[in-house]
């Protein structure tokens, strides 16, 4: 037997794996103190107190360690072509909070135009039809770090303009682009980047009207389109729109709300636009948690609290409501599971093991509980997408995203030992020394 | 949570017992000065005058000769909302202030304290056709749909001179970026651009009119697309919205009430108007209304022939005038702007006082709610310490719908404990720094 396995693993990589004796925390039902895991194929076979170790299984002695499920970053731009080229930690800012910025400049949001836009019917800022899962990077180095850091699949979008594009739920490992993909499209991910001056549109305010005319021209044309089909011969036929193909196409729409203002904001504009919304952001959700529970509509909460930027002059004297913003973002994730309000994180770049922690462990500071930290990485993100059929928690049939770890998850000193995506075991990078000058740059933040 | 706490607030007051307002110096604006009380009932004003009836479920606030008048209106103002101008296209009424109103502008607080309790929220003036603004009463501590004054009309802002007019030829700064000239690169242009917005809608209507027709006899149509920008223009041409222009010179004024002649709209405010004073007659026979500054000149060009009488010498000619702020500070002593009227152009208090309360409340159509202290009013009130027109009065209460807003004790005895707390979240964000950053090396 052991002179097959060797063989196995000289041919092709094993796929079938028991991890035996470790403490199992599902997710989705109790905790097994001491259980097997059995993957074969990419699918979790079995999980139990004492299921039967197949004779072909790879054996891990995993006495003292701890099976999770692969957590999942239910916003991010990894394997994108242009996030994997720029610094990693893009900041996604929303309206004002991208104003007094120091850190991250964003990039012009303009897809490359010919002249300014002049109104909506430019159709300014608009990719919709662009999808992450045709854009995919293998070779994007930033997916091994967040996987070395536990992460196994992330929802992934295109990062520019407004109605930036499609997303995907893709797998934190393969080889080809293809087989990373779980499922697509995941949602639109619209920003509120404005253009100044130059180009419509130019404001906040601008944006918005941009947006519900856009919703408006897509009813338009898909009744156009309707009314065109049964009546090829009396009805002029619409022109053929590829930016509310996109639009009509996806099945939810992200939008940025951090500030508690923004959120209700949001809430109306989605209510009113009937949007199937998912908010992102989510820094002062702790505010409006009722509202956010009435609403039923999910929040992405960043990991990147607020801080005051490393190069902000000392001198400055900060107002109160600024610091309130500070101190009680952590507290969001605690407020909204108290309140049932269903959320997941995304690590908004913060994809090292050493700054999710830390961030992770602000919010179990400020009053999260253990459980529900994990529960918003894994099976409330794949509930949010739809896919908490094939992600989230540990369950026969289940892809088998798994990590494994010598403690407690976002405890420091825990270390994760193994990784698996889509069945494939994946050993952690070491993890880097710190690096000069501390912790990440913080997001952006509202100032008045 | 403050928020919450005020929406049960405002519940509660909903089946609060009545107010009455004793021994006050009642500036009603429309019928005089008394001394005397104020019934104030689910947030409405029920009787005043020297003698009211007191109801024995009463909560009685004793004026001690305090002067109350009803609260401020500014017609013009850029507080409360996230965004400024939509500077990109010359005809931006597709954008709308009532999507980006901020209830968490500080300057709602402040504008409070100086005994302001309605405002129209404008943008700002970069477009010849603008975007759609909003009247708010400043509700401090509600969300942003809790500070929409129900009922009001909305606005459409529009703008002559030299503003719009801008970036008409601007030069590309980047290189190899391209910029494209915004059209109009002056005053003929910016007539000519409103003048093609307003045809373009009236097309709009046409084609909207003709759908409808072909729906009725049945034949397959598509209808129209529906389109943002000149929905609100319409609204105008058939007097369902205000419109509001930002104007200056007397040439301009003139232009824009033979437009407004031309396409049979009214105009509800000109505002600044700094040169209204040259062209009264013309506006109050156009039924426009006027909303000015009083001593504010100069700082451009079409600016330089203000004087501090216009609004004094619009109101001999009959023209429906009010002071406007354009900003957050001016707008905190509105009421020494309404003194300085008696100063230059000797109107009387009530004149004064009309300026900043129930002339600028008809300019935004709620004249029937807010303006004037008068039954069936809504219970929106300031008590002053001295006569509002006094440059030493001190605002100390502010009311809004019976309920009070601002309370200058209240404020001043909340400074030390919101002074600590500040205090101990810089201590506490600090330490978390001193925490979080490792140890760096000294440079040698």
């Amino acid at each position: 037997m052991w002179i097959a396995a060797v063989l196995c693993v000289r041919a092709a990589p094993p796929s079938v794996f028991a991890i035996r004796g470790a403490r199992v925390v599902t997710v989705s039902g109790p905790v097994i103190e001491k259980g097997t895991v059995v993957i074969r194929d990419g699918l979790i076979a079995d999980v139990g107190a004492s299921v039967p170790i197949p004779a072909d299984a790879w054996v891990i002695e995993a006495e003292g360690l701890t099976v999770y499920p692969g957590l999942i970053d239910a916003l991010s731009s990894l394997g994108m072509p242009e996030a994997a080229a720029q610094t990693a930690g893009t900041v996604r800012a929303t309206s004002r909070s991208q104003q007094p910025a120091p850190a991250p400049a964003p990039t012009p949001p303009q897809t490359p135009e010919a002249k300014p836009a002049q109104g909506p019917e430019d159709r300014p800022s608009n990719t919709s039809w662009l999808r992450a899962a045709d854009l995919i990077t293998p070779g994007d180095s930033r997916l091994e770090t967040a996987r070395s850091a536990g992460f196994t699949a992330a929802v992934t979008f295109p990062q520019r303009g407004i109605f930036a594009g499609q997303g995907a739920v893709i797998a934190l490992g393969g080889e080809r682009a293809g087989e990373m993909v779980i499922a697509a499209p995941a949602g639109l991910y619209l920003t509120l980047t404005t253009a100044g001056f130059t180009s419509f549109p130019g404001s906040l305010m601008g944006v918005l009207a941009y947006i519900r005319q856009v919703y408006l021209d897509a009813e338009h044309y898909r009744l156009a389109k309707e009314l065109y089909a049964r009546h090829p011969a009396s009805v002029p036929r619409p022109a053929y729109d590829r930016a509310l193909e996109g639009v009509l196409e996806t099945p939810r729409v992200l939008l940025p709300a951090s500030r508690a203002v923004e959120i209700d904001r949001m809430l109306r504009f989605a209510a009113e636009l009937k949007l199937n919304a998912v908010l992102y952001g989510g820094h002062e959700a702790h505010r409006v948690a009722a509202l956010l529970k009435k609403s039923g509509v999910p929040v992405l909460v960043s990991l990147r609290w607020p801080e005051r930027s490393r190069d902000a002059d000392p001198e400055q004297v900060e107002s109160l409501r600024v610091l309130e913003f500070r101190e009680m973002a952590p507290s969001t994730p605690a407020t909204l599971a108290k309140e049932g309000v269903r959320f997941a994180f995304y690590a908004d770049g913060l994809w090292s093991q050493r700054e999710l922690v830390r961030a992770v462990r602000r919010a179990l500071e400020a009053g999260l509980s253990q459980a529900d930290a994990l529960r918003a990485f894994t099976l409330s993100a794949a509930e949010i997408y739809g896919v908490a059929d094939r992600l989230g928690s540990i369950e026969k049939g289940k892809i088998a995203n798994l990590i494994v770890t010598d403690g407690e998850l976002f405890q420091e000193k825990t270390r994760v030992k193994y990784v698996f995506v889509d069945g494939r075991k994946y050993e952690p990078l070491p993890e880097a020394p710190p690096e000069e000058g501390g912790r990440a740059e913080p997001s952006e933040e509202v100032v008045q | 949570m403050r928020r919450y706490a005020l929406c049960l607030l405002a519940s509660w007051a909903l089946a609060a017992p009545p107010i009455v307002i004793r021994n006050a110096n009642v500036l009603t604006v429309t019928k005089g000065r008394f001394q005397g009380s104020i019934l104030v009932r689910d947030g409405k004003i029920v009787e005043a005058g020297p003698k009211v009836t007191i109801p024995p479920d009463a909560q009685v606030i004793e004026a001690g000769g305090q002067y109350v008048m009803p609260g401020i209106v500014d017609p013009h103002s850029h507080i409360a909302t996230e965004s400024v101008n939509e500077g990109s296209v010359s005809v931006s009424s597709m954008v709308s202030v009532e999507d980006v109103l901020d209830p968490e502008d500080i300057a709602i607080y402040r504008a409070l304290a100086g005994g302001v309790t309605t405002i129209a929220v404008m943008h700002g003036s970069a477009n010849a056709v603008g975007g759609q603004c909003t009247v708010i009463k400043l509700r401090w501590g509600r969300d942003a749909r809790g500070l929409l004054f129900e009922g009001a009309p909305p606005i459409l802002k529009f703008a002559m001179g030299e503003n719009p007019k801008r970036r008409g030829s601007l030069p590309s700064l980047l290189p190899g970026v391209a910029v494209q000239p915004r059209y109009p690169a002056t005053r003929m242009g910016v007539e000519d651009v409103m003048r093609q917005a307003f045809l373009e809608a009236r097309a709009y209507r046409e084609e909207w009119r003709r759908y409808e027709e072909k729906r009725q006899r049945g034949e397959p149509a598509i209808p129209p697309r529906r389109d943002l920008r000149l929905e609100p223009l319409v609204e105008v041409l058939e007097g369902r919205r205000l419109a509001h222009v930002h104007c200056y010179r007397a040439d301009e004024i003139l232009a824009v009430l033979r437009l407004s002649q031309e396409f049979n709209f009214r105009i509800a405010a000109l505002i600044h108007v700094l040169e209204g004073y040259k062209v009264a007659r013309e506006i109050a026979e156009a039924g426009a209304g006027a909303s000015t500054f009083t001593d504010w000149w100069a700082y451009k060009v079409e600016a330089y022939d203000a004087i501090p009488y216009n609004a004094a010498l619009m109101v001999r000619k009959g023209v429906l005038v009010s002071l406007n702020s354009d900003s957050a500070e001016l707008m905190r002593h509105m009421n020494q702007e309404a003194a300085k009227t008696i100063k230059y152009g000797g109107l009387s208090e009530d004149e004064a006082l009309a300026l900043i309360t129930i002339n600028p409340a008809r300019q935004l159509g709620v004249d029937k709610r807010v303006g004037s202290i008068e039954p069936g009013k809504d219970a929106d009130l300031v008590f002053f310490d001295r006569h509002p027109l006094s440059n030493y009065a001190k605002v100390l209460r502010v009311m809004i719908e019976g309920q009070i807003y601002f309370d200058r004790d209240r404020d001043m005895s909340r400074r030390a404990e919101l002074e600590a707390r500040k205090k101990a979240l810089l201590e506490r964000a600090r330490e978390r720094e001193k925490k979080q950053a490792p140890a760096r090396r000294r440079p040698a």
